[in-house]
């Protein structure tokens, strides 16, 4: 079973939290802040798997996590997941992202954690796996998209004036473009 | 810049209205644009949201849901919102209802009350046209979900299995798993159910059963044993690694319940290893083989191959770059290790290795491994490359895991691995250098133990002490950042205990009394009070009544006690006055010259032995004693940690005091010289923060150049002495010797030194060396040092290795006390301690404890085979749900015998399968009717419950029929199968209680095709399993089937006209393999030879491949063509009266050897036909073909000579006689 799913970048800023047992607010973040202290203070090329922090864990469960660029994945999962097998897991949970949001990088987590939740729901249920097949799984997110489209397509009219009205504040986007993380392009 | 995008929103705000909301890119910028002043931000917007969700627009309320859920990933309670989610939830468009589930799964828990509300909008959902309406409403409701949803949606979730959508399907089996842990109700009638999709045709809804079913088992292995042949034969099949991960981690659980299984699943899971590529399932293929050898206690065969083949594998894993593997395969040693030691001591150098690997969390595992590879004869050389990993590791927290490492390895089992105590003393004394260490007790408390136990240690490590003693000081320094002081404890303990031992227990007396002991904790004082009396004693005895020496001792003893009156810890306080006390009496008595010296010393008097740990609960309750009555206060937690404490709390309380006018310092040089001054001190602990190995290496040929120039260093004759010593008798040096090695260090310079520990290394060497040689010319002689107390107790000697004899015998008094007349028993007091989750008050899974094979009786929604074709013995169905519950558990054992008593019956039904119903007369048949061997019974899923009245009765006898069967046939059970070991594959397909019977079809040299064939439960199609087996050493594969269709069958799944080829199936040496090919058939009239190539490439061994076929007649009797089907009474008398079946057919047979009731039992189980009625001497028996047509008869005994008469009934003539003519073959 997985206990939770994080993604975090390298600030300890949460991109993606998704517990499948209940944690109250307060001690979700906690554990991210822990989790996050755990892993950051890891070299690059060093082992993925660490026995969990004190509020997530217990003897069975371990973190398995990985960095890509400026986001750590971190999946807590209890001795019934196979190490490798989750590490596969979340490569192809980042690689899904990245077929879906064209070269996937941290912005895209910040702007649309909502569909990052989508994609994951599409792999996880109830923290079992659910799908591992790529192609299966972008597949049916577009699907929904699409269904989505359509609903849009027929109520959208005001809400599309309204947002490219506000695309009109030009400046204010360029400057969101420069932030630091902009360069942060997923590696594979 | 922020604030005008604030105003433009404002502007825009006021201007649009409520049409202007922010959407949730637009609080995402925003919050990144108040990076300073966040938290006031997102109040704000919170207020906004929530005058948002005021609004009648579901597009705005579901965008402010939207919001939240962001915010809640912040950190920010949304539990406020929850009605609002619904609404956004119950929103008929699909975005909306999205968002609302979302916020849903991310922000309600069970405790959450408004979730009550949403029962019949979840419901209406998850039957929503839209599969991924559902598909939302699903995954919101695996996180949500709570026992009254669980309860209330079950039977939703459980027609939701059966969608026609694998999208809807196998998210259905996932869910169910949340429903069983919320309402352990639903598990036994939906399992049979949830069991079926593990034979889901579409792989995902298979794996996610898989998943479910592990998930289960896992928690509570041994209600799912019986589904061992089901996943054996997924194991097998599946190429998934998925589901293969899962279910040979799930075979690891099982194992160890059922140690046949673990038997069978060796052949196949080396093969595995063998091939497969993904280190993700070689890795839990070699877990589950170790969990396998390790349950599997009388060995095997090729036990031996097959734990080289996983250490083998592990050190491939452990030599790879990648960190993983190396941690993974670090892990997997481990656990070989507890079983098979000596397989993981030949990779001892890898796991050195290890220790220096850069990441913490594989140094940890190699540690890990470490102590159980020790030996006598390594034990000090590991000790040693740990303590120098010691000296240069970074981090506390690995240093102090190293540390007690060290501690473990040597003190395990009773010192069981150590040959040279002074050189672990010294070990121990160096230990205490450690800078910031928080095992300063853990030093200690080993020191107590080591120096109780071996008696003949107890002068080296008293002289160990006493310099510890004169050091006190230092330890002073840094007590706050670790606990290293408390070493003093033990040193203080030791030193007064056996103050005999002391070379100068007056030197040593004053460098307790001057120093400032106030400064060290409570318990530390006391101990020292305590024990400065007892050297004080001893000092006295030796005197020889000497009464002027004696009173100038005590005065200046009281003289300095009088400080410790001061001490800020109560019981310190309490006993320095006591001890204060005593002195001035005795001295009062000094003065009257009426003192004497038993007076005191037998305050003291006593042997100390060494208590075992369950001793105290071990003393019997005297008489008229009530524990459980209070007495005074409640009584407060006793520790029973330390074994040597309760013997200075039995004794007197005495004590003296001095003060402090000796600032000499006394120490002369030992390996803990560092510590002679604070200036040298303070330099020195600065060294031991972090020296590197060159600096020490660098350190280490200074000093023993210096060895070599030093004209004073005496080593070298100590160890000629030891080596003379060692020729008379192979024991240790002896206390001679031993002093002379600490006194004559006395003279040499600190940093010229050799730490003792590694003299004593070198020193343990030689001598073994030396032993070595004389091994064969002399025996051992043993320890010259037996120790003169024996304790009642087992005092065992350290017995181990074969080269036991080249290390001397040191007596070390193993276990401890008990009270009398008890003896050491198992851990019974830690039989209450059952492992319960620790983060979990109440753990669901125990409510799942579930017993699966109990019947389930009517809340299933099939009803139990039982009833359906009673004659059919139950008993029989191996491995079905349906059969264990109706067996007393207790059987099973007795089962289990039985079955290796008959284990030579089983060669002949050798063929069957794990589907295979199993019964006595299935073998009788199998051996005695030769002929249609190729019929396989087979009862496709039994339709709706048909129980009526009129079967009561009936049914009745039939349990009691059961019930010999049960006991005069041994029953065969699944593991007999397990245990048979043609059978890699077998199956039980209890649902269907299908019975495979594998007939040989063709053979050559290379293969043998053995083939069974059942119909699919639903279409009209035909399962011909073949069973390949290669009777060659070398690999076959690229396996052809070319079958010619005929007029009537069609093969299916081609990948070519007429051709099905299995690319992925490959055959190992004298291993077998299963494959599968279907038939469509359109029509049944006849029976059919069908012409069949089986083409096959045998990858020899040099190289070279040869293709080979096989051709054959592939045999489909109209008997296969039939499908298990029951029908009851009733329906089956209207079918008779409507006329509608037309052909009819009747024959009588007089020469059947069987009586009448087995004969009918064997009829069903191999022409898939079920009873539907039963009068004495008639039955009526019902069936329909793949086709759906009606099959009835009438079987009656006539009572001629065991004549029967068959009266068949059907819509197809054709079919019809010739199933009759099959019929009475099979009965002739």
């Amino acid at each position: 079973m997985i206990k939770a799913i994080l993604v975090f970048n390298n600030s300890a800023k949460p991109r993606l939290i998704k517990f499948f047992e209940h944690y109250p607010e307060e001690i979700q973040q906690q554990i991210v802040r822990e989790t996050y202290q755990l892993v950051s203070k890891r070299d690059e090329n060093v082992c993925n798997f660490l026995e969990g922090g004190t509020l997530i864990g217990g003897n069975d469960y371990r973190l398995i996590y990985r960095h890509y660029a400026t986001l750590y994945f971190i999946f807590c999962v209890d001795s019934s997941e196979s190490e490798l097998g989750i590490l596969d897991l979340i490569q192809v949970f980042v690689e899904t992202l990245d077929k879906c949001f064209e070269n996937v990088c941290e912005l895209d987590l910040i702007f649309h954690v909502d569909k990052v939740h989508y994609i994951l729901q599409e792999m996880c249920l109830g923290g079992m796996v659910l799908e591992t097949n790529m192609n299966e799984i972008v597949a049916r997110f577009d699907e929904q998209s699409k269904l989505e489209k359509q609903e849009a397509g027929i109520t959208a009219g005001p809400t599309k004036a309204m947002t490219a009205l506000k695309e009109m504040n030009l400046p204010q986007k360029i400057k969101d473009m420069k932030l630091s993380d902009l360069n942060l392009n997923i590696r594979f | 810049m922020s604030t005008t995008m604030d105003q433009v929103v404002k502007k825009a705000k006021d201007s649009f209205g409520p049409m202007f909301d922010k959407s949730l890119h637009d609080l995402v910028r925003g919050i990144r644009n108040h990076k300073d002043n966040e938290a006031k931000y997102i109040n704000e917007a919170i207020d906004e949201i929530k005058q948002e969700l005021k609004q009648d627009n579901m597009a705005i309320k579901a965008n402010a849901v939207n919001k939240l859920t962001y915010l809640q990933m912040l950190g920010y309670d949304i539990s406020w919102s929850s009605f609002n989610i619904i609404e956004v939830m119950s929103s008929n468009k699909f975005t909306f209802k999205r968002i609302g589930y979302l916020a849903a799964s991310q922000s309600f828990h069970e405790g959450t009350d408004v979730v009550m509300l949403t029962t019949n909008m979840i419901r209406k959902d998850l039957n929503s046209s839209s599969m991924y309406e559902a598909g939302i409403a699903m995954s919101g409701l695996s996180c949500f979900i709570n026992a009254d949803l669980a309860r209330d949606l079950a039977n939703d979730i459980m027609s939701l299995m059966t969608s026609t959508k694998p999208y809807i399907r196998k998210r259905a089996v996932l869910l169910l798993y949340k429903v069983f842990l919320n309402n352990p109700d639903a598990l036994k009638p939906a399992f049979p159910r949830l069991r079926e999709k593990l034979e889901d045709p579409d792989p995902g809804v298979q794996a996610a059963a898989v998943n479910v079913i592990c998930e289960l088992a896992r928690r509570n292995p041994k209600n799912y044993l019986a589904l061992a042949p089901i996943f054996f034969r997924l194991m097998t099949t599946s190429a998934n690694n998925w589901v293969l991960i899962k279910i040979i981690k799930l075979f690891g659980a099982l194992t160890p319940l059922e140690p046949r299984l673990g038997r069978k699943l060796i052949e196949p899971l080396t093969n595995l290893i063998h091939s497969t590529s993904a280190m993700s399932l070689l890795y839990e293929c070699i877990n589950t083989v170790i969990a396998v050898l390790v349950s599997i206690s009388s060995g095997l065969p090729n036990h031996n191959a097959s734990i080289q083949l996983c250490v083998q594998k592990l050190r491939i894993l452990i030599e790879d770059s990648d960190q993983n593997l190396k941690y993974l395969g670090l892990l997997a040693m481990s656990k070989i290790l507890q079983t098979h030691p000596k397989s993981v001591q030949a990779h001892h150098d890898l796991i050195m290795q290890c220790l220096d690997d850069k990441d913490e969390s594989i140094r940890l595992r190699a540690l890990d491994l470490l102590s159980g590879m020790v030996s006598k004869k390594n034990l000090m050389e590991v000790a040693r490359k740990l303590m120098v990993h010691m000296n240069k590791a970074e981090g506390t927290h690995y240093r102090d895991e190293l540390l007690s490492k060290i501690i473990d390895i040597c003190s395990q089992n009773d010192y069981q691995h150590i040959t040279n105590f002074e050189w672990y003393v010294s070990i121990l004394v160096e230990l205490t250098r450690l800078e910031g260490t928080k095992h300063g007790s853990l030093i200690s408390l080993q020191l107590l133990d080591v120096a109780v136990r071996v008696e003949s240690i107890r002068e080296f490590a008293c002289h160990q002490m006493a310099v510890l003693l004169e050091n006190a000081h230092v330890f002073i320094v840094g007590s706050n950042s670790s606990n290293i002081a408390e070493v003093l404890y033990a040193a203080a303990w030791i030193c007064g205990e056996f103050s005999s031992y002391l070379k100068d227990p007056q030197k040593t007396l004053e460098s307790m009394l001057n120093t400032k002991i106030t400064l060290f904790p409570g318990h530390i004082q006391s101990v020292y009070y305590q024990n400065i009396l007892k050297i004080i004693t001893y000092i006295i005895i030796t005197l020889n009544n000497n009464e002027t020496i004696i009173k100038e001792l005590i005065s200046m003893s009281i003289d300095k006690m009088s400080v410790f009156l001061s001490s800020g810890d109560v019981e310190a306080q309490e006993r320095a006055s006591v001890i204060l006390n005593i002195l001035k009496s005795v001295l009062k008595l000094l003065e009257k010259h009426e003192f004497n010296v038993n007076e005191l010393s037998g305050l003291f008097d006593g042997v100390l032995n060494p208590v075992a740990a369950k001793a105290q609960r071990k003393v019997a309750i005297p008489n008229g004693l009530d524990l459980d009555a209070w007495i005074n206060d409640p009584p407060s937690e006793s520790d029973e940690e330390s074994e040597i404490k309760p013997r200075h709390f039995d004794n007197t309380h005495n004590q003296s005091l001095f003060s402090g006018d000796n600032t000499e310092n006394y120490y002369h040089g030992s390996n803990l010289d560092s510590y002679s001054g604070d200036q040298s001190d303070s330099n020195r602990t600065k060294n031991y923060v972090e020296p590197s190995t060159e600096e020490i290496e660098e350190q280490r040929e200074k000093r023993k150049q210096s060895e070599k120039m030093n004209p004073f260093y005496i080593k070298d004759s100590t160890k000629i002495k030891s080596l003379q010593k060692t020729e008379v008798s192979s024991t240790l040096p002896n206390n001679a010797d031993r002093s002379q090695v600490t006194s004559s260090k006395g003279t040499i310079p600190a940093n010229l030194q050799l730490s003792l520990a590694d003299q004593l290394y070198r020193q343990a060497k030689i001598d073994e060396e030396n032993r070595r040689l004389k091994k064969k010319s002399k025996s051992d002689s043993g320890s010259s040092k037996k120790g003169k107390k024996t304790s009642k107790n087992s005092e065992l000697t350290t017995v181990d290795d074969n080269d036991d004899d080249l290390y001397p015998t040191i007596k070390v008094t193993r276990g401890g006390e008990l009270p009398e007349g008890v003896t050491e028993s198992g851990n019974e007091d830690n039989e209450n301690d059952q492992p319960v989750g620790k983060n979990k008050k109440y753990d669901p899974h125990r409510a799942l404890n579930i017993d699966l094979d109990e019947k389930p009786l009517q809340k299933m929604s099939t009803p139990p085979t039982e009833i359906q074709e009673p004659i059919a013995k139950p008993v029989e169905n191996p491995p079905t749900i349906m059969e264990k519950q109706k067996k007393p558990k207790k059987k099973k054992a007795i089962e289990k015998e039985e079955k290796s008593s008959t284990s030579k019956s089983k060669s002949k039904r050798e063929r069957s399968d794990y589907k295979e119903l199993l019964s006595p007369a299935d073998d009788e048949k199998e051996s005695v009717v030769p002929s249609p061997s190729n019929t396989t019974a087979a009862a496709p899923p039994p339709p709706p419950p048909t129980t009526t009245t009129t079967e009561a009765k009936p049914k009745k006898k039939k349990t009691k029929e059961k019930k010999s069967t049960n006991n005069d046939n041994s029953a065969p059970l699944l593991f007999d199968m397990m245990s048979d070991d043609i059978n890699p594959t077998s199956t039980s397909n209890q649902q269907y209680n299908e019975q495979n019977v594998y007939k040989l079809a063709a053979e050559s040299d290379y293969l043998t095709i053995e083939t069974s064939i059942i119909p699919t439960p639903s279409t009209a199609q035909l399962d011909v399993t073949f069973l390949l087996k290669n009777r060659t050493s070398s690999i076959i594969d690229h396996i052809d089937i070319h079958v010619i269709d005929s007029l009537s069958s069609k093969l299916l799944n081609t990948t070519s006209a007429n051709h099905v080829s299995f690319p992925s199936i490959s055959l190992f040496p004298y291993s077998q393999n299963y494959i599968h090919i279907y038939f469509a058939i359109n029509d049944i009239s006849f029976q059919q030879k069908l012409k069949t190539t089986l083409t096959y490439s045998i990858n020899k061994s040099s190289n070279e491949i040869q293709t080979d076929t096989i051709e054959f007649k592939l045999d489909l009797p109209c008997s296969q063509y039939l499908r298990k089907k029951s029908l009851d009474p009733d329906a089956f008398a209207e079918l008779m009266s409507s006329g509608t079946l037309t052909s009819q057919s009747n024959i009588s047979i007089s020469s059947s050897s069987q009586d009448f009731s087995s004969l009918i039992n064997t009829i069903c189980q191999t022409y898939r036909l079920t009873v539907v009625d039963k009068i004495n001497s008639a039955t009526s028996l019902y069936s329909e073909t793949i086709l759906g047509h009606p099959i009835a008869f009438l079987f009656k005994s006539t009572n001629s000579q065991n004549g029967i008469s068959i009266n068949g009934k059907s819509t197809e003539t054709h079919f019809l006689s010739n199933l009759m003519e099959e019929i009475k073959n099979f009965i002739k």
